[in-house]
């Protein structure tokens, strides 16, 4: 398989292509068997990823704006410069964190760019009272639930493995583990509907995780016990090195089907779109009618993290095609012709530059200043309720530690005192 | 009720039955666990009275039952998942050890995974592969689980009241070939601390360390060995992580001689943790070398080897010999 023959290298189709809902592609599908029992030629089914089959846009690459049978938003101005604010200022924090890595302030990161409307369009159709179960990339959602961003940093920077409470913005901890999550929110999805209520909660995976056995299962546990919960998969083309082609042999959303529950392909640099779709989605979910698997079709503009490189495995145009698709180019392009007026316009875009520096500068004075943990803190909330091994080294430990405040107090140069008798 | 003899296996669904009555909160979730019961009949009647949303068959999917478990867990429930058998764990070895393990930590304590796992272990009942193996050291070897296993009906009531209570994981081995062995349970005694060593029989020339389905065969050496004139202590550990290694000291210091015994493979198993721990603690006192009686690096053998894999009478006392001849 050649780079030239992945979805991304390809253009697009009719940009104006609506796409179906999941009800269409079930019974799609049935006419097609109803089609091959009638010995007629069944419809074709699109490979995964050389097309992009029943994508439901709302806003075309050129920041036009067409109408979907199935999905609509109707947002007022105010709206539509927030879902742009949010989208540029997670970019910015984006690019400022990729800086701090390459200046050696964080270990690692894992970037967003290209995935901004996926993310802010998914997290903005969330109710305050809905649980999000993120990967580690979920910057975008992390700032529409109200997490400072500088925590998610922590984990970056190697002080802590995830630090935040997840109950104080219902954002879980980023998980590491591919897929793991998406167990972890269908179980809590579980416990909505056993408590009678009415939020639903959403797990992020990426393209890669759909081949996990965790994904695969909590498919079956969701549509088992009709759990409210949305499986928000945004295929970003690549799973580090592997591409879809590696992961699936049938476009991911379809995977649904199988499993009982509705799934619904969106173009994932559409931030209207990737709202509207999430928001049905979720309002099912509260209905009580279960699970829906969104797979938003979008791009990792960079690479998988900072340590990757993406030019072993990818042809510059790829992204060059992607970057044509780009979801806040395309949202200003649009407020800017019909929303806007010029002066307002150019208030708008110049404060909100002005708001991406000064957000740009707190991240980095927050990160550089972001202390060592105590070294003790190795052993703090190992358990809930104590463990006698783990006071025992603790002990030991801070004895160990405590010799060397000893050895310079009294200008000795023996070694650390001993541990034991 | 209050005194009452029972097997360890009705003694473990009385007290689920007493956790699903206290806490609503409380659910059992596994495979067959609901109308059959479960295939050792832990959990027989539980759904009939307390309804298939707090007794949860689940599909099979051992991944998928302790990932969701975690989730409710998030949710403010406390799940007390079954596992079939020991050898069926591994499919959710990795969302026990990288998750339920780890989330505490991960949050800085500020959730917590009250989730506890069964898992009938060991051998001794004529099974197929995968359905008699120990792999206690495997879940004791990582931080932010606790691993318990009761020898008997009334810590199997008490230990399973006091796992399901705890705000951290436990991974709750039950010894399956005792679970027909009867014992007074005393359900409204003040039980012993869940990590807790207990000395089963008082002795001052070795002593015999052990847990879970160890322990019966222990405290038959001893008897035996006191025929020879040998005084045995005989301790249950109750719990391998953490251990009780002051209780295990104390008796050392008594008898200066120690041999652990576990179904486990020797080679990087809890003996091998006791026995280094011990001899750092105890290395004046010892009168001999911390001796451990075990499995062997091999598979877990067809069923009609069983008996020459697992640590029986004479393997213990031949250990107890040769820890004496020092």
């Amino acid at each position: 398989m050649t780079v030239e023959s992945t979805a991304a290298s390809k253009p697009r189709r009719s940009s104006k292509r609506t796409g179906a809902t999941a009800a269409k592609s079930a019974s799609s599908a049935t006419s097609a068997s109803s089609a091959k029992r009638a010995g007629k030629q069944p419809q074709q089914e699109p490979q995964p990823g050389t097309s992009e089959p029943q994508l439901v846009q709302l806003l075309t690459p050129e920041g036009e704006r067409v109408e979907h049978p199935e999905y609509n938003v109707d947002l007022s101005a105010d709206e539509l410069k927030g879902l742009y604010r949010d989208m540029v200022l997670t970019r910015r924090f984006d690019a400022e964190a990729t800086a701090l890595q390459r200046q050696g302030e964080l270990g690692l990161w894992a970037s967003l760019l290209g995935q901004e409307a996926a993310q802010i369009g998914s997290g903005r159709a969330l109710r305050d009272d809905d649980y999000v179960f993120p990967t580690y990339r979920e910057h975008g959602v992390a700032w529409c639930r109200g997490v400072d961003p500088t925590n998610l940093l922590g984990m970056f920077r190697g002080v802590n493995h995830g630090g935040w409470d997840p109950n104080s913005n219902n954002f879980h901890l980023y998980t590491i583990v591919i897929g793991s999550q998406t167990l972890h929110a269908t179980g809590y999805a579980m416990g909505v509907a056993k408590d009678g209520a009415d939020s639903a909660v959403i797990a992020y995976f990426g393209d890669g995780a759909s081949s996990q056995g965790d994904v695969a299962e909590s498919f079956t546990f969701s549509a088992v016990y009709n759990a409210p919960v949305v499986f928000f998969c945004q295929n970003n083309q690549w799973a580090i090195s592997e591409p879809t082609e590696r992961q699936t042999r049938v476009p991911l959303y379809q995977r649904a089907q199988g499993f009982g529950f509705p799934g619904v392909r969106v173009d994932g640099n559409d931030v209207l779109a990737c709202l509207a779709v999430t928001r049905s989605a979720l309002e099912r979910a509260r209905r009580g009618e279960g699970p829906t698997l969104v797979e938003a079709f979008t791009y990792r503009m960079g690479a998988h993290t900072t340590s990757d490189d993406p030019t072993k495995y990818r042809h510059d145009d790829e992204r060059a095609a992607w970057e044509a698709k780009d979801p806040i180019l395309r949202l200003r392009t649009y407020l800017e012709r019909e929303v806007l007026g010029e002066n307002e316009a150019e208030a708008f875009f110049t404060a909100l530059e002005e708001e991406s520096d000064v957000l740009a500068k707190r991240v980095r004075e927050v990160v550089r200043a972001m202390p060592d943990p105590d070294h003790m803190a190795i052993f703090e909330n190992v358990y809930a309720d104590g463990h006698a091994l783990v006071d025992e080294e603790r002990a030991q430990f801070a004895a160990y530690q405590a010799s060397f405040a000893t050895e310079l107090d009294s200008g000795s140069a023996a070694g650390p005192a001993q541990e034991g008798k | 009720m209050a005194a009452e003899k029972m097997s360890l296996a009705k003694a473990l669904n009385e007290s689920l039955r007493k956790a699903l009555d206290t806490d609503p909160k409380v659910l059992i979730m596994g495979e067959d666990v609901g109308k059959l019961g479960g295939v050792f009949r832990i959990t027989d009647g539980l759904q009939k009275d307390f309804g298939e949303g707090r007794v949860i068959d689940t599909p099979l999917a051992e991944s998928g039952i302790v990932g969701t478990a975690i989730g409710l867990a998030l949710r403010g429930y406390r799940p007390v998942v079954e596992i079939q058998f020991d050898g069926f764990v591994f499919p959710a070895y990795d969302q026990i050890v990288t998750q339920l393990a780890k989330m505490h930590a991960r949050a800085l304590g500020k959730i917590k995974l009250p989730v506890v796992v069964r898992i009938p272990y060991g051998g001794g009942i004529g099974a197929v592969e995968h359905h008699s193996e120990s792999p206690e050291a495997l879940f004791a070897h990582v931080s932010g689980l606790k691993v318990v296993s009761p020898s008997n009906a009334s810590d199997g009531y008490w230990m399973l009241q006091q796992a399901i209570q705890s705000d951290d994981p436990v991974i709750f081995f039950e010894p399956k070939r005792r679970y027909w062995d009867k014992a007074e349970v005393d359900t409204e005694a003040i039980p012993d601390p869940l990590h807790a060593a207990r000395t089963v029989r008082t002795g001052t020339d070795l002593t015999l360390a052990a847990y879970g389905p160890m322990v019966k065969v222990c405290l038959e050496a001893a008897a035996a060995a006191e025929e020879e004139g040998k005084s045995l202590e005989v301790l249950d550990l109750r719990s391998m992580s953490p251990i009780d290694f002051d209780a295990v000291q104390k008796s050392v210091e008594k008898t200066r001689r120690l041999v652990v015994v576990h179904e486990a493979p020797v080679f990087y198993g809890s003996g091998a943790e006791i026995a280094a721990r011990i001899t750092e603690r105890c290395f004046y006192h010892l009168e001999a070398p911390v001796l451990r009686v075990g499995g062997f690096h091999a598979p877990y053998p067809p069923a009609r080897l069983e008996e020459e894999y697992l640590p029986g009478l004479d393997r213990v006392l031949d250990a107890v010999d040769r820890s004496l001849a020092y």
